[in-house]
């Protein structure tokens, strides 16, 4: 038993040994997110050497986290406004906050006759359910509003919405087939490639960006290093690759 | 202040839970004196089955529930093919939903009860010529009575607290399906704590109200023997 223990103790400082120069980075990140983070996270460790911890949740929880002093060291989230709070609060790191993604709503149905290029199918009643993230909590619900309310059509389909906690779930309730069609995310159709299905692309302009902003919570080395790779070629690459498109820092 | 939604929202979840409690105590009955009755050499499987509920995260009763009511699922095509409304998003889904969510909370009470009162009493009826279902009736329902109610108030009580099986075939939507539990964490999500205090506090002083009368019902109950 002793002896068990003592290799324990022993083959434990080994590990530390091996790793003293490689830091660990907490990254509380938005769930709508885990795809393209994990690429970013991977991609950063491979280049850096540093251990990444992936903390996935919604961006109202780890806000209320971040103020009761979760031990996470940068925080993206899926949306302008906790960052921004954060910042005013004096609880993040001044000056770290940047756009790191913005998001494209995109509306979308398995059933490959359903959804016409216009979007003129809001007109129908070839549906009895329509997805989408609760406008109170999500951007990408809110944006689905402005859509809803500037083709005229929102009125008449309140009763018929259904509203997914998230952009997470909003995508369930369609590709379960319990809701026929929805308001989903860009980033996640491209995360599925077999999704197929008809889609339509509301120009981005009928409704509000859906910048999702990041912020340093710790000023270590090793999170300024993965804040850096996320800004770089590198890391925009990725995030345009899943889907969300990439801007420069536009100090909203 | 509680807003109109937020007050319907107390009123579906009050609705919800008392119609659950209603189904469950009328299938839960025979169901649970069966279980206490007989003497079938795989009852235990049934056991296990019942207390499920018990162990499971909500989250998975409501994820399977949603794959079996949706429109190309088991559940759902069946009842697509008899002309029904699809059921998830839906009261009558919520409903389902919570009767499952709620099953043991409801059998167990009224099994135990039908269980300690053991074969002699019924025995004794019998021999006076009392019918199967009078038996039932004036013998082991009032011998049951503890159990009854503990069953009713758990199950309620139960209902009442739902979150999980609720945010996954409930789709939030206000009036319809929103529960208390869901607006509640809307609110805190969306950071109005001051909502989110009148309406947890609110279901606090009702929840507690509740439990009380019945628990001082309970012991006039029991001492003046009906």
């Amino acid at each position: 038993m002793k002896f068990l223990l003592r290799s324990f103790c022993l083959g434990c400082g080994l590990l530390l040994a091996v790793n003293a120069g490689a830091a660990e980075v907490r990254i509380a990140v938005a769930s709508n997110f885990i795809a393209a983070m994990e690429a970013l996270a991977e991609h950063f460790t491979a280049q850096s050497g540093h251990s990444t911890k992936l903390i996935f949740g919604s961006t109202g929880k780890h806000y209320a986290q971040i103020k009761h002093g979760a031990p996470f060291d940068v925080f993206f989230a899926a949306d302008t406004k906790r960052p921004k709070l954060l910042d005013d609060e004096g609880i993040a790191v001044p000056g770290s906050r940047f756009t790191y993604a913005t998001g494209k709503l995109v509306l979308w149905s398995p059933d490959a006759s359903l959804i016409d290029p216009e979007g003129q199918v809001l007109h129908s009643e070839a549906f009895r359910h329509l997805a989408m993230a609760n406008p109170k909590l999500a951007p990408y619900g809110r944006a689905a509003q402005e859509v809803m309310e500037r083709a005229g059509v929102w009125p008449g389909l309140r009763s018929r919405a259904v509203r997914g906690e998230n952009i997470g779930q909003t995508f369930q309730f369609v590709r379960s087939g319990n809701a026929q069609l929805g308001f989903v995310a860009y980033s996640q159709l491209k995360a599925l490639p077999d999704a197929g299905g008809s889609q339509w692309l509301p120009d981005q302009n009928s409704y509000t960006p859906i910048r999702q902003q990041a912020v340093l919570l710790k000023d270590t080395p090793a999170a300024q290093q993965f804040m850096q790779f996320v800004q770089s070629p590198a890391g925009t690459e990725i995030i345009s690759r899943y889907g969300y498109e990439s801007v420069a820092d536009d100090g909203q | 202040m509680l807003t109109q939604q937020d007050l319907d929202a107390l009123l579906i979840t009050l609705q919800l839970a008392g119609v659950t409690t209603l189904i469950l105590l009328l299938v839960g009955t025979p169901f649970a004196w069966w279980l206490a009755r007989s003497r079938w050499r795989y009852k235990f499987l049934i056991e296990a089955v019942v207390a499920l509920p018990l162990v499971l995260p909500p989250t998975v009763l409501g994820f399977y529930l949603l794959l079996a009511l949706a429109p190309d699922g088991p559940v759902g095509s069946l009842v697509k093919s008899m002309g029904g409304d699809p059921l998830p998003f839906s009261f009558t889904g919520l409903v389902i939903g919570s009767v499952f969510y709620s099953l043991p909370f409801v059998v167990q009470p009224l099994q135990n009860a039908f269980r300690a009162i053991g074969r002699r009493p019924l025995e004794v009826a019998a021999t006076l010529r009392a019918a199967p279902l009078d038996r039932f009736f004036s013998v082991a329902v009032p011998l049951a009575r503890p159990g009854f109610l503990t069953a009713a108030v758990l199950g309620f009580a139960h209902t009442l607290g739902e979150f999980g099986v609720v945010l996954m075939i409930g789709g939030n939507i206000p009036g319809e399906t929103q529960v208390v539990s869901i607006a509640i964490y809307d609110h805190v999500e969306a950071l109005e704590y001051g909502q989110a205090h009148w309406l947890s506090g609110g279901l606090l002083a009702l929840s507690f109200v509740m439990l009380m009368a019945v628990y001082a019902l309970n012991r006039r109950f029991m001492v003046v023997r009906l």
